[in-house]
């Protein structure tokens, strides 16, 4: 057995061999640690046949002015609609000022495909798919969408208005292949 | 540990000798459950609800892990593995149908056993970590309650998931991320639903460690009682065992009496019938709404419509309703009262039935569609709600005067007993 005079023997500022290897070996098992942890908080994300995103094609040459259809994109509801020009220019009459998420309609459609109204069928508040898309449906106090879960009310470009969503429908990338083609993703 | 006159545990036969020397489990049910544990004597029938909550647990566990042995927990067979349970596996159903009512019971007894808390003020010191720790069996209860309703995969367990894992979405520029990580992909999916199983049947286990931890808490003090005044000696006390195991035991009867009355005769009352609808990602069931026992929780989230302030109405939603129950870990300390039964209390208890009245109503308003004249009830309810507890108690525990007290346990039970006699004796 060393005795304490041994141990502190030769040490002039008060720092033991024994507190250095405490120090490392405490630090080297906490670094360790958190490298394991990681990989075990990593495999919770999504994995890479998920990620893998699936572009969807889209024919809209058959869906009328004043309709709109239903389609999926990555598992999630995507709604297409062709406005009338009544419904863009709703849109348009309405000031930036009383958006709680301030978007024109040309910011949510591409140029010169304003009558497109894509967004994702998803809403904001907390992901419920909201009325409007289907032929009858309630659409809200906007004439959009409205979300029967909580009360969300969308307008005409799928901007929130009422209830508790904080956001828009998202618009998702897409492009249009052709005039009657559109490739989201 | 105990009080000083509980009776010694004192191993007579030599295998109990044996048996003491190496593992001391006998003497530690003994001490716990046992003689060795003196209980207040006055104690009503209020005081059954911890035991029938760990009845129900374990019917839960029990029932779960035979479900497990048939269910399949992929998105592609969930739904059609439940209804093979239903129809094929022998007794499945009334196996499945108890875990399913087991739950509801396991609520039911548990808000009865917060009820008892709350009127009896059992929170209160010496008591606090005993109330804290209950507070964090009710989070994981409501935990593994949520995921185990996602198992079957039918349209409410695909939308709640979509709704509940939707709440973590509401966290400021971390929000989006955080729900695909807690979902494993954009939507409830294969993912979603196979880690939600493992954690449904991993957290009952925690519960069980916690409860472990929730009457170690409890048998240090010793349990509270109606009066509120503590133990002073040995008259105020009876064993344990035989007198509570007794009043128990006739609990745990009248419990399953009710528990199989629901399981056989009106297994799905209190469930959804849309949960019998495959899930389906494009297509959210017109009326959403969680199980009957997250029904005041939801009406504070859907109370919130409007932004206020510099927060929107879906965030101020989650932090309501993550925050009237982060609520209840504060109790202790805002009531400020050294008085703990609302016997005594003729303030605090007006107060006290408002606050049931008021949940009864955030209850009935989660049930209903997000429109008027639910939306400002529920707006009301919220505000009572926070107020109760963050103005109301701190304020009535100081202006209130509490009513004359007995000195003991024994003089409150002899003199009840005495006013007893006497009408006996003037109806005679």
């Amino acid at each position: 057995m060393a005795s304490e005079t041994e141990l502190n023997a030769g040490i002039e500022d008060g720092v033991r061999r024994r507190d250095f290897i405490n120090i490392a070996a405490v630090s080297f098992a906490g670094v360790g640690s958190v490298a394991v942890v990681l990989p075990l908080l990593n495999q919770m994300n999504p994995s890479a046949d998920v990620l893998a995103l699936s572009s969807t094609e889209i024919d809209i040459s058959a869906i009328q002015p004043g309709q709109a259809i239903k389609t999926s994109w990555r598992k999630q509801p995507v709604f297409v609609r062709n406005l009338v020009a009544k419904e863009i220019a709703e849109a348009k009459a309405v000031p930036m000022g009383d958006l709680r998420d301030p978007e024109t309609i040309d910011q949510r459609t591409k140029p010169g495909k304003e009558n497109w109204l894509i967004t994702l069928g998803v809403c904001t508040h907390l992901g419920c798919v909201p009325l409007g898309a289907a032929e009858g449906e309630n659409r809200g106090d906007f004439g959009g969408y409205f979300c029967p879960c909580h009360g969300s009310h969308y307008d005409t470009a799928a901007r929130i208005r009422k209830g508790p969503a904080p956001k828009n429908l998202v618009v998702p990338p897409y492009e249009f292949t052709s005039d009657t083609v559109v490739t989201i993703g | 540990m105990s009080f000083p006159w509980a009776k010694p545990y004192e191993p007579t036969h030599p295998l109990m000798k044996w048996m003491d020397e190496k593992l001391p489990i006998p003497r530690l049910v003994y001490n716990a459950t046992g003689p060795g544990y003196p209980v207040p004597r006055n104690l009503n029938y209020f005081w059954n609800f911890g035991v029938l909550a760990g009845a129900a647990l374990m019917i839960q566990i029990i029932t779960g892990i035979v479900l497990a042995m048939h269910y399949a927990a992929n998105a592609d067979v969930a739904f059609n593995s439940v209804e093979h349970i239903m129809r094929d596996v022998n007794a499945g159903w009334f196996i499945r149908y108890a875990h399913m009512n087991g739950a509801s019971m396991f609520f039911i007894v548990v808000y009865l056993h917060i009820f008892r808390g709350l009127y009896y003020g059992s929170y209160k010191a010496p008591r606090e970590m005993v109330w804290l720790l209950g507070v964090v069996i009710f989070l994981l209860m409501m935990a593994t309650a949520f995921m185990g309703y996602v198992l079957p995969w039918g349209q409410m367990s695909f939308w709640g998931a979509q709704v509940i894992t939707g709440f973590f979405s509401a966290i400021p520029l971390v929000g989006e991320p955080v729900r695909e990580w807690l979902l494993g992909g954009f939507v409830p999916d294969n993912a979603t639903l196979n880690r939600f199983f493992s954690l449904h049947y991993l957290l009952p286990f925690v519960i069980l460690g916690v409860i472990i931890l929730h009457i170690w808490a409890l048998h240090i003090p010793g349990s509270s009682n109606p009066t509120g005044i503590e133990v002073k000696d040995e008259q105020d006390t009876v064993p344990f065992h035989p007198y509570y195991t007794a009043k128990d035991g006739f609990g745990v009867g009248v419990f399953l009496l009710v528990f199989v009355a629901l399981t056989f005769f009106s297994p799905n009352t209190l469930g959804h019938a849309d949960n019998y609808i495959p899930a389906n990602s494009l297509s959210t069931p017109a009326h959403i709404v969680p199980e009957w026992y997250f029904l005041p929780f939801y009406a504070i989230l859907k109370a919130f419509t409007f932004n206020f302030l510099w927060i929107d109405a879906k965030l101020w939603g989650v932090i309501a309703m993550f925050a009237s129950i982060a609520l209840l870990f504060f109790l202790p300390w805002l009531d400020s009262s050294p008085i703990k039964s609302s016997n005594y209390r003729p303030l605090y208890r007006i107060f006290f039935w408002i606050l049931v009245a008021d949940v009864l109503l955030l209850g009935w308003c989660g049930m209903q569609p997000a429109e008027q004249p639910w939306v400002i009830l529920s707006q009301l309810g919220a505000i009572y709600y926070f107020a109760h507890f963050l103005v109301i108690l701190p304020i009535v525990s100081r202006i209130e005067r509490p009513l004359p007290m007995p000195n003991s346990i024994t003089e409150a039970v002899l003199a009840k007993h005495a006013t007893d006699a006497t009408s006996a004796s003037a109806t005679a």
